[in-house]
This record gives structure tokens, sequence and C-alpha cells, in this order.
């Protein structure tokens, strides 16, 4: 027996500490979710308020007066506005829900002020994936709401106290259970193919490749492992030196850096004759890089759709890429490409700008001297002096002078990529060979589990080429010549150890491995559009899934999962006491004949009671009764073998009816 | 607009006696079943509700796929809770009710003895403005107290109890009407002030008669000691006589309280000065009899002869 000391209801009575605390609880897991975009003094100040709220209703419950919340209501409005320009929009907006969360708790008291500060702070935890809709970021805003369920449990009066941890375990129950209606609903509700109003900010996107290149500015990029693209091929993955991804041409230097020219400073021309020898086909998804070049396999065939091949074979989309884009393209990986070249490009491939360089100018001049028309002879030369002339790779180079390429051939001798691909060009063309710079990514991780090459930021690299006279232009990767294993192994094994602790081999390892979790969720969830949903249903020949059928298929299923449920709640499990179940089996057949059990009847009264009733069954039911009491008293839990044996016998106890 | 509910409620009843179909009295002990438990979301779920609508059409404005599940994810836990709401009643067993002594005008308090096979929290209990909240552990009984108010003596009904609950997230009021076939006695009021009882007697050989009738020792025998107090089976234990040695207690009053001799007065009133003599004669710890129109009580003392004799008084027609 337990005796709850029950408790009478006043009018609006205070919240207990258990709620409130799961309430701050609640609010710091927002705050710390928002906190990485919030201004820095913004979260320090509202996790003060939190903390000197928590501890002030501590000390003592009561509201923070009305003559201090109202100032911080409007320093709240006031810093947002002055941060952000205005209250509207995803940064402003998310900063000021977090803020009116908070100083909704210096006020909460109440049972339905609590109620409310929870549920906002759902919706507060639900624009923190705004800004991040990765796995983890989702399963810990998912976690977020633990504490906010518990809080709305805490706030029922009478129950059984139970520590903070266990606590947050019956939501996390009750969510498992309400996931798979959770996952239908989502896979279910029609999504929309326009936006009702306004169109999502762009995100502080990676900007991936840019369409200049100059010495050191890649050195962001290099040292940025985010995801960059994702490829599955159809067949062998090409052999790892030839994983090279063509995203600009530039022709264009100024003496600083290279510049890429499109299509409307060049004027629209035909691609570049392109004679393939066999073709592989592939498909990439990339991330968001709001810029139109696609990266494709060195050299492509065609355009992906909605998408063009430029003059130089390299791939521009129609539009800027702001979403994940998948798309699949074939290239070839022997080739010889534009053969002839006319007199135009040629002159565009020597184009050097007047008064720079002076040195490699020299060093260019004095090859030809030395090799005559053999063009290749020079590139080898080259080759050659990077190999051997003390070069060295490293990710924080010296900084160059105006002359960059003198300096960096003569003086510095150290730097990456750009530094030798931008050397090389600018010294073949000296020589008189028509060259360009090329970016794009180069390696990739490829991944077993899931069957792609993953291509991170990092994977970024430039290398150049050259045209020679019968083979077209040919790839040259200069920094091959200084770090061959850039080539073969990829950015980081060429970075050596200059990158930080983090990226490690075996924690790189387990991150690319882990990275088929993430395009999985990229791809799965993250990327299931109107279009996707569209085709859900073709695997059940359903080609087109119209929101008319959605709906309906929404509402069937949300039924027979809340049937499940119903059969769930209404479920009684069997008691724990087989012995009364055959009590009440014999009082109820003693029933049907006229002898029913008082309410404070034990079972030895009522059953001899019955037995003076039914003088025909007395022999029988006097043996049940002293097996009952046996059974019930003389052991602490009855033998299963008495216990089948009495049951039985009153499955069998049939009432006769005697003639008086 | 607490009146034109009740208003509402009552025509609804009669209307749609489904509603309340358990509206009668019945016997305990009763057990809640599916069919009489009633589930409606409570106001703070239809606020939550539109949140919820406001953070779908959110997640599809801005095509956030990871916010949209977070919202079908709390849909879905909000719906479920529809059920464990259900589930805080259904088989909850108000096994009995046992009630307190109060009199007329005076609230009586109610213990209701609520069972069950499984663990239940948050269960709340309204009787007229008076609400309680409890829990019970799994295989146990809970004791509920409440309070009553009462009007006048005699047998009172018990009215129809809500039991209802919000568990888990308050998001769903589930409830359920009970109504125990059972009646409380009210006690009779007492009147404020009045004469006193009609001292009977003091006879002095009666008195003697009861003085010092309770044995307190045994002590030895002295001359003169009357030979009835001899104590003889003890004596026979030992070599000399022992003798009982009676306390003379306090002389104790007998009174003998009779609805006959306030043929004066009517009925109520009689009922009330015998209340207030009861009370007096509880006070100061003498024993009474009490003489009523069908029903004898012979003289004895104590809280359970008060309570027996005001319960005379109470069923008096």
């Amino acid at each position: 027996m337990t005796s709850p000391a029950p408790r009478r209801k006043a009018i609006e009575p205070p919240i207990d500490p258990r709620a409130f605390d799961l309430l701050s609880l609640t609010l710091a897991v927002v705050l710390g979710l928002h906190a990485p975009h919030l201004p820095w003094w913004l979260s320090i100040a509202l996790a003060l308020t939190l903390g000197g709220r928590w501890w002030q209703r501590r000390q003592r419950a009561g509201r923070v007066p009305r003559w201090l919340k109202l100032p911080l209501l409007a320093l709240l409005t006031l810093a947002v506005i002055v941060e952000y320009g205005n209250i509207f929009g995803r940064e402003p907006g998310s900063a000021l829900v977090v803020g009116l969360l908070i100083l909704k708790l210096l006020e909460t008291e109440t049972t339905r002020d609590a109620r409310v500060a929870s549920s906002f702070a759902c919706f507060g935890l639900m624009t923190a994936l705004l800004f991040d809709q990765g796995l983890i970021a989702t399963v810990v805003v998912a976690l977020g709401l633990l504490p906010a369920l518990a809080s709305l449990r805490a706030l029922e009066p009478g129950q059984s106290p139970v520590s903070l941890a266990r606590g947050l375990l019956p939501g996390l129950a009750l969510s498992a259970a309400a996931l798979p209606l959770a996952l239908l609903a989502f896979l279910l509700v029609p999504r929309l193919s326009s936006p009702l109003w306004g169109a999502p900010s762009p995100g502080p996107a990676r900007t991936g490749l840019s369409d200049n290149m100059s010495p050191g500015n890649f050195t962001d990029l290099l040292t940025d492992d985010h995801p960059a693209m994702r490829v599955s091929f159809d067949g062998a993955p090409p052999p790892a030196d030839l994983r090279y991804f063509r995203a600009y041409v530039m022709w264009n230097f100024d003496g600083r850096s290279w510049r890429y020219a499109d299509a409307r400073y060049a004027g629209p021309r035909e691609p570049a004759t392109l004679e393939a020898d066999g073709s592989i086909r592939y498909q990439i998804s990339l991330q968001p890089t709001h810029q139109r070049v696609l990266p494709t396999l060195d050299v492509p065939l065609q355009a992906p759709a909605q998408a063009s091949l430029q003059a130089d074979r390299e791939v521009l989309a129609d539009k800027p890429v702001n979403d994940e884009l998948s798309y699949s393209a074939r290239s070839a990986l022997r080739y010889r490409l534009q053969s002839t070249l006319d007199e135009r490009s040629r002159r565009r491939g020597l184009r050097l700008p007047a008064g720079f360089n002076p040195r490699t100018l020299a060093l260019a001049a004095q090859w030809r001297q030395r090799y005559g028309s053999d063009d290749a002879a020079i590139v080898q030369a080259a080759l050659t002096l990077f190999h051997n002339g003390g070069f060295r790779y490293t990710l924080a180079p010296a900084p160059l002078g105006r002359d960059s390429v003198d300096d960096f051939l003569f003086d510095t001798h150290e730097g990456f990529c750009e530094h030798y691909s931008s050397a090389f060009t600018v010294l073949m063309r000296a020589a008189g060979i028509p060259s360009r710079v090329v970016t794009g990514y180069q390696g990739g991780y490829w991944n077993k589990f899931g069957n792609y090459l993953l291509v991170r930021y990092s994977d970024a690299h430039a290398w150049s080429e050259v045209w020679l006279a019968g083979r077209g232009w040919v790839r040259i990767d200069p920094t091959g010549a200084v770090r061959p294993e850039r080539v073969s192994l990829g950015a980081a094994a060429a970075a050596g150890d200059q990158l930080s602790w983090y990226r490690n081999d075996w924690l790189q390892g387990l991150r690319n491995r882990w990275d088929v979790v993430n395009r999985w969720w990229d791809q799965g969830v993250i990327g299931f559009d109107a279009l996707r949903q569209r085709g859900l249903l073709t695997p059940f020949g359903i080609r087109d899934t119209d929101t008319a059928t959605l709906g309906i298929l929404l509402a069937i299923s949300s039924v027979l999962f809340i049937t499940i449920g119903l059969a769930w709640a209404l479920f009684r499990r069997r008691s724990h006491d087989p012995l009364r179940d055959a009590l009440r089996d014999l009082e109820r057949r003693l029933a049907r004949m006229g002898v029913v059990r008082g309410v404070t009847e034990g079972p030895h009264h009522y059953l001899s009671r019955a037995a003076r009733a039914l003088p025909g069954q007395r022999d029988e039911l006097a043996r049940l009764m002293s097996c009952y009491l046996e059974l019930r008293y003389a052991h602490d839990e009855p033998p299963p073998e008495s216990l089948r044996m009495f049951q039985r016998a009153v499955q069998d106890f049939r009432v006769v009816n005697v003639v008086k | 607009m607490r009146d034109s509910l009740q208003r509402f409620q009552r025509w609804a009843e009669k209307r749609l006696p489904a509603l309340t179909r358990y509206r009668r009295p019945e016997s305990l002990p009763i057990e809640l079943h599916r069919r009489r438990i009633y589930i409606v979301p409570s106001g703070f779920g239809i606020g939550f509700s539109v949140l919820l609508l406001v953070m779908l059409v959110g997640a599809l404005n801005y095509a956030n796929n990871a916010a949209l599940l977070l919202t079908c994810l709390l849909g879905a836990t909000s719906a479920a809770s529809m059920l464990v709401a259900f589930r805080s009643l259904d088989g909850l067993r108000l096994s009995h009710v046992r009630a307190g002594h109060a009199i007329a005008g005076q609230p009586i308090e109610l213990t209701l003895a609520f069972d069950s096979s499984r663990q239940r929290n948050a269960i709340r209990l309204d009787l007229g403005g008076d609400i309680v909240a409890f829990a019970i552990d799994a295989n146990t009984t809970a004791q509920v107290k409440l309070t009553l108010p009462t009007a006048q003596r005699g047998w009172q009904p018990l009215p129809r109890l809500r039991l209802w609950s919000t568990w888990p997230l308050g998001l769903f009021r589930a409830w359920s009407w009970l109504h125990p076939d059972q009646s409380v006695l009210v006690w009779p009021r007492p009147e404020v002030v009045g004469p006193s009882p009609h001292a009977p007697a003091d006879d002095a050989r009666h008195m003697h008669l009861h003085r010092g009738d309770e044995l307190a020792a045994l002590r030895d025998y002295r001359a003169g000691d009357p030979q009835r107090h001899i104590a003889w089976k003890a004596s026979a234990r030992h070599d000399h006589l022992l003798v009982k040695d009676f306390e003379q207690p306090q002389s104790r009053p007998q009174w003998q309280l009779d609805w006959r001799q306030l043929n004066a007065l009517d009925n109520e009133a009689r009922i009330a000065r015998l209340a207030r003599w009861l009370n007096e004669a509880q006070a100061q710890r003498c024993s009474y009899s009490l003489w009523l129109p069908g029903d004898e009580i012979a003289s004895s003392s104590g809280p359970l002869h008060y309570a027996r004799c005001m319960n005379a008084l109470a069923q008096l027609p």
C-alpha cells in the first residue's frame, strides 16, 4: 500500500523545481545549438541570463520584475537590429527566437508559462536545422527534444519522483515508438515544388574552386576537408593517376593571377575537337557551390543535361548550383584533344604580360636554343628542373613578390600545385609552346563500402596543358614531378605532417568510411525533394505520384499505425495471479447458480456457503476449497503442478441442477 | 460562462445519454473500461498542433528535410501521447470508498482506494472544486483523500466524480465519470447554546457500588479488610493472604439522554440538542446512554460509543 501525498490545486500554482530545471536544460540545449552562428557576445549574454535566472529561482521562486524584463526585451531587439540590420531572415530571426525564449524563462512560474516555453523551445530546435541539416546535427537536435518532452512531463502534478536522467528516458521511448509513423509521414507529406514565400537565403557556402587562381588562394581550399563531390562509376573506377576532374581552363595571365574567361568574354565557340579511345560513364553528386561549373572527369565527351560543353571542354551548368546536384556524364581517359590549333588559340596560348618575370623568360629562351624545335624535350627539361632543382611541396610557402614566377623558380623553391602549374605554364609560353592552366580536383578517396569516390575540397588541384603538334593538348602535372604521391595518393599524403592532428591517418580513414553514412543521409533524406517524391511509387507501378495520391496514402497508413497503437493501448496484460483468476472463474460459475460472492466475503466463507447452497456438489466444492486454501496460504508461491490441477478442476466443475 | 457551460452539459447529457453513459450510480468496485474513457485535445494540445503546423509549413517552404523530419517526429510523438493518456486511465479500479465523520455543514473527508496492475502517474480526481492528483505504483493501492461538502444530516449519496489525466505531455485530456453507489452518513449539527442535560440524581449507594471497582494492585492483608476483597487464588500461591486493592476513581456522572424528555421541541431541535449533549458528555468523558424512538443505546463511553450514538441520531427520520 502506498499513500501518496495528494496535492491540492491552488490558483496557478508555481511549477516545481524539477520541471524548472528541465526547462532550463532544454533552453540551454537550444542556446548551445544556436551558439555557433550567434554573435559571441549575444551567446554569452544569453547564457548568463539563463544561468542567472536558474540560480535566482533556486533561491526563491518568483518572477523577474517587470522593470527588468521590459528593458531586456528592448535590449535584445536592439542588439539583433544592430548586429544584422533587421529582424527578419534566417540569422536575425533565429537570434530573436533564442533570445525571446530565454527571456520567456524569466517570467516562467506557472504551468501555462512553462508549457509555452517548452513548445516554443521545440520551434527553436527546428530553426537550428536551417543552418546545418547534416546527419549529426539532426540527431543532436532530435535528442534536444528529450529535455523538452521531459519538462512537459514534469509539469504534470502527482507523479512518482524519478532522477533527472531517468526522467529523460520515457520521452526517448515515446519518440522511438513514434518513429515509424514519423518516417512514414516524412515520406508521404507532399513536398512543395516551389516555396510559398521568399526563397531561403543561401547558406554560408563553401565556394569550392574559384574562377581565378593566384598564388596562395588555394590554401583555404586545401585545408578544407568537407566533401566536394561523390563520384560513382559504371564499372571499375579509373586508376588513381587518371582521376583528374576538369573544372576551369584558364588562359589569361596578368603576371600574378590566372583568370577564367567564360563564353561571355571569349564568345561562344564550338567545343574543341576530341578523338576518344574508349569512354567511361559515371555519376557525380556535387555539393552546392553557387557557381556554374560542373567538374567532370578529364576529358568529357558530352555535357550532362541542363549544362553545356564550353570551348575547352569544361562544363558549365545553365544555372548556378545552389542545391546538391547529381549529374551523369561520359568521359574519355585516352584522347587527342584539338589536334589542330587555330591561329587565334595559338596566340592566346602564348600570351604573356610584358615586363614580368625576366629570369624565367631568359631560362625558357635558353632551353629553346638548346633543344631547337623539340617541344617535348623542353617540357621534359622543365619537369626535370622541378624534380631535381630542390623544390619542396608545402602548403605554407613563402610569399612571392611582383615577379612571382621568378621568385618561385629561382628563390623560394617552395609551393603547392598552383605555384607549380603557374610557373610551368609561364615557362612553356616563354619557350613558345601553347599552354594553359587547368583547375579541378584530383584524386579522392575510394570508399569500398559505398563503391564511390569521395572527393573533398582538399583534393582541389591545378595542372597544365601544353599543346604538342600531333598530340593536341597534353596534360602535364608539374606538381607530380616534385611530389609524385600528390598524384598517386592524394593531397593529404603530399602535405605530410603539415596538417593538424585531427587529420592523421586513422582518423582520416575513419572519416572517409563514415562518409558513406553522410552520403546516404544527403541523398536519401536531404535530397528527397518533390521530384524524388513523385517517383516514390515507381516500384509499385505508379510512375507519377501526385499530391492527392500521397494524401490518401498518408491517411491510410496513419490509420494503420493508429490501429497498431490502439491495439497496444487496449492490450491488457493478464494478471500475475493465476490462482485468483481461477477462483474468479469458479465464482462466475457459481454466480450463475445464484451464489454470488459478497464484497467482503472471504473465500472460505463463500465456498462453505456455496457448498450448503448446492448440496449436489458439496464434496467437490469442499475439495476445491481446501485445495484453494492450501495453494493460497500454505505456500509463498503456489507449486505449478498443483496450480494446474486446481485450474483443471475449476474448468471441469459443472453446476448440476438439483431437482428439489 | 461557467453556469451556461454547466447548463449546456446538463442539456447534452439529457439529449445524448451516451455521452455519460455511466451516469447512474453503480456498485463498487468500478473498473474503468475503454467504453467509458473519453479523450479530447486539451487547450494546450490545440495550441501545440498550431505550432506543429507552423513548423510543418516552414520546413516545407524552405525545403528543409531535416526540419521536416523533426516536425514529423514531434507530431508522431504527440499522437502517441494520446494513447498513453488513454492507457493511464484504462483498467484503473476504484475498489472502495471510506468516509470520515463530519457534522452537517462541514466538509466530510472521503478516502478512495484505487488499485492498478501497472504504474500510473498524474491522475486527477475532481469533486466539486476540489482537485487531487495522485500516482499509483504497479500492483498497489493508492488512498486518495478528498473532501465533500455536506448540507444536512443523514445519508448523503456520493456525487459523480470525474477522474481525468493529461499525462504524459499535457496535450490530451482523458477523463471518465465515476458514480459509486454509496452514501456517506452526515452527523447532525449540534445546537450552539442550550440547557444542560437534566443531571440524573446521584444515588449514593449507586455511587458506592461503582466506586473503586478498578483493580489497582495486590497488597498484604490488614485487619479490617473486607473478606470479599481477599484474592483467594493469588493467596493460595503465597504463605499469607493478599488483598485486592481498589482505586477510588473520581466519581463519573452517568447521563441518561432521552428523546422523550424533550417533548417541547420539534424533531430537528431535539436532535440538535441531543447532539450537543452527546458532545458535552464526550468532552467530559462521562458515560452516557441514549434513548431514541426505535433505538436504545446502553450506557457506555469512548469514541466508538460516541460514533454509534451520533450515527443513530443522524439516521432518525
